[in-house]
């Protein structure tokens, strides 16, 4: 996953602005003219055809950062006015991303393309190679027949001079479960029946058209009201930002927020229930079991994989535990989920113990916006200690080796698989274990959706390597789960 | 010659902006450059407060010169400058 594109850092500049506007005397127009600010008058046109596009695109960004969709806008609606519902409304919008049309580039159909760089050749490898008759040579020069052609790829890799290649919708080929494609104006459309919201469609188009919808102004809007505004962030959130978590805390505090927990002590609820089910399950002969803490793996049962479900482990999620936890302790606060994910937008909506979600973009373009130095602030420890392997819940092979650590019955022995990342194949993979009601490799299947796991979510800040070395530190320090 | 030293910016600005992509400087100079340049993090430095410069991070300071928009090529080639005596 890419996190450090440039139109990932225009979201985040944009998100800065939101904020300092925001905080600002005028927050109304001072959102209206960001579009003015970042792209003023005879300031040169990086990316578009002219700065009044670079200027739409940038608004319909503030829209969705304010918390709406933007297809089907009306046009005549000014910022001014999106900025204006956003601090008036008390409920959240149901489908968490959205596609900036003007944005989407509509890049050409998906296909295997003939370059000019086609010799004509004696040798016609291209059309040997064709086991469906596409592939003919007209002209001079290979054609090759769409209706016929398969996109098996035989031909390209037959071309003694690379001149036929593959031809991809960025979108189209991240997404795992084939929700978003191009409608007949070859514009992006995500199908909210299929997506699973894994957000991997948001982290990979060039054009950074596909969006979330961000809560951002209704948390700020909850801290600036003097509500109490308690967060509880993900272990892989941890390795986001500088300094250490306990530095991370009194940052928070400093925000705004009323307290800070860490979901990694969920996480340690959900290691000893899965570690109970999985010797329960396995004594009971059952071939294999997976576990269920991964949002887009969940919506991917929900969706597409119900052959699964029986191996699915019905333990809860570490977000579900700790939520269920500050919700007793605070039971009159606004609860914020901070998030390296896409799909915990879905679970969250479902949950009532969970008021709104910030990702790690956000929770630091607040930061930004209120200049608070994180390397700079005092540690402050938390109400609760988390263990070690709740910490690292957020790497891949973290959860399964924190359920392993706890199977401590003589007759089971738990034998990790790990699915890092769901793609296409992986999700085959999955249908097969289900289907064969069989894993050869192992029987504790950890699912995540993510390559690298929640640190390579698709709303993380920092590179894998510098987030799993800054959660190593902690690591250290940290206690083992008992 | 005069020790070149790096600092890599890790105030919350820069490193929300992406400076834990230029981490891996930390290996490659040492590797290329020995001890003749030193590279270590550092607290904000103090380029990002002004209103529209958190748009310039990350930063970098090369001795006494701060880098906008830092890139690894961009330090390298700063570095290569330097260490040459062309600059
Ligand atoms: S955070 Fe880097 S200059 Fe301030």
């Amino acid at each position: 996953m890419n996190n450090n594109s440039q139109s990932i850092f225009i979201k985040k500049d944009i998100l800065i602005r939101l904020v300092e506007a925001f905080f600002s005397d005028d927050f109304i127009s001072n959102t209206a003219s960001i579009p003015f600010k970042m792209r003023p008058k005879n300031a040169e046109v990086p990316y578009r055809c002219c700065i009044y596009k670079e200027r739409e695109i940038i608004k319909d960004r503030i829209i969705a950062d304010l918390g709406f969709s933007v297809e089907n806008l009306d046009e005549s609606e000014r910022l001014e006015d999106f900025a204006k519902k956003s601090l008036e409304r008390d409920k959240k919008e149901e489908t968490p991303l959205t596609v900036i049309d003007a944005a989407c580039k509509g890049c050409v159909p998906s296909r295997v393309y003939v370059t000019d760089l086609c010799q004509g050749c004696v040798a016609r490898a291209c059309e040997k190679s064709c086991k469906f008759g596409a592939v003919t040579i007209e002209g001079g020069r290979s054609y090759i027949d769409g209706n016929k052609c398969k996109n098996c790829g035989m031909c390209i890799k037959s071309c003694p001079y690379n001149a036929i290649v593959r031809l991809i919708v960025p979108c189209e080929q991240a997404c795992p479960v084939g929700a978003i494609s191009k409608n007949s104006n070859g514009i992006a459309v995500i199908d909210f029946e299929k997506c699973i919201t894994c957000g991997k469609c948001v982290a990979v188009c060039p054009f950074g058209a596909v969006n979330e919808k961000s809560q951002i102004i209704d948390v700020l809007q909850g801290i600036k009201t003097g509500k109490k505004v308690v967060a509880m962030f993900a272990p892989a959130i941890a390795g986001q930002f500088p300094g250490n978590i306990y530095q991370l805390k009194s940052a928070m505090l400093k925000a705004g927020f009323y307290d800070v927990f860490e979901v990694a002590q969920g996480a340690d609820v959900t290691t000893r229930n899965e570690a109970k089910e999985f010797t329960e399950r396995m004594k009971e002969g059952k071939p294999f079991m997976t576990t269920s803490c991964c949002a887009g793996y969940n919506n991917l049962i929900k969706k597409h994989l119900a052959e699964i479900k029986t191996f699915v482990s019905d333990t809860k999620t570490p977000l579900f535990y700790i939520a269920e936890i500050v919700r007793k302790i605070y039971p009159d606060a606004i609860t914020v989920f901070i998030s390296p994910c896409v799909a915990k937008r879905v679970e969250v909506a479902e949950n009532e113990n969970i008021d709104y979600v910030l990702n790690a973009d956000e929770l630091g373009a607040i930061f930004v916006g209120r200049k608070i130095e994180i390397m700079e602030m005092p540690e402050i420890e938390y109400q609760f200690n988390s263990s070690k392997q709740g910490r690292n819940y957020g790497s891949t092979g973290g959860v399964s080796s924190a359920v392993k650590s706890l199977v401590k019955d003589n007759d089971v022995n738990a034998v990790p698989v790990i699915i890092d990342g769901l793609n296409k194949d992986s999700v085959k993979q999955l249908k097969k274990y289900a289907v064969d009601n069989c894993c050869p490799e192992g029987n504790l299947i950890e699912v995540m959706c993510c390559e690298g796991g929640c640190i390579g979510g698709n709303s993380t800040i920092a590179n894998q390597k510098t987030a799993k070395r800054i959660i190593n530190n902690l690591l250290e320090k940290s206690e083992d789960i008992v | 010659m005069k020790n070149i030293e790096v600092k890599i910016c890790s105030g919350t600005t820069c490193f929300v902006m992406g400076s834990s992509f230029l981490s891996e400087l930390y290996e490659i100079i040492p590797q290329k450059y020995g001890d003749r340049v030193t590279v270590k993090p550092s607290l904000c430095l103090g380029q990002c407060s002004n209103s529209d410069k958190h748009s310039k991070a990350p930063y970098v300071k090369i001795d006494e010169e701060y880098i906008s928009e830092a890139t690894i090529e961009k330090v390298l080639n700063i570095l290569d400058k330097k260490v040459c005596g062309n600059e």
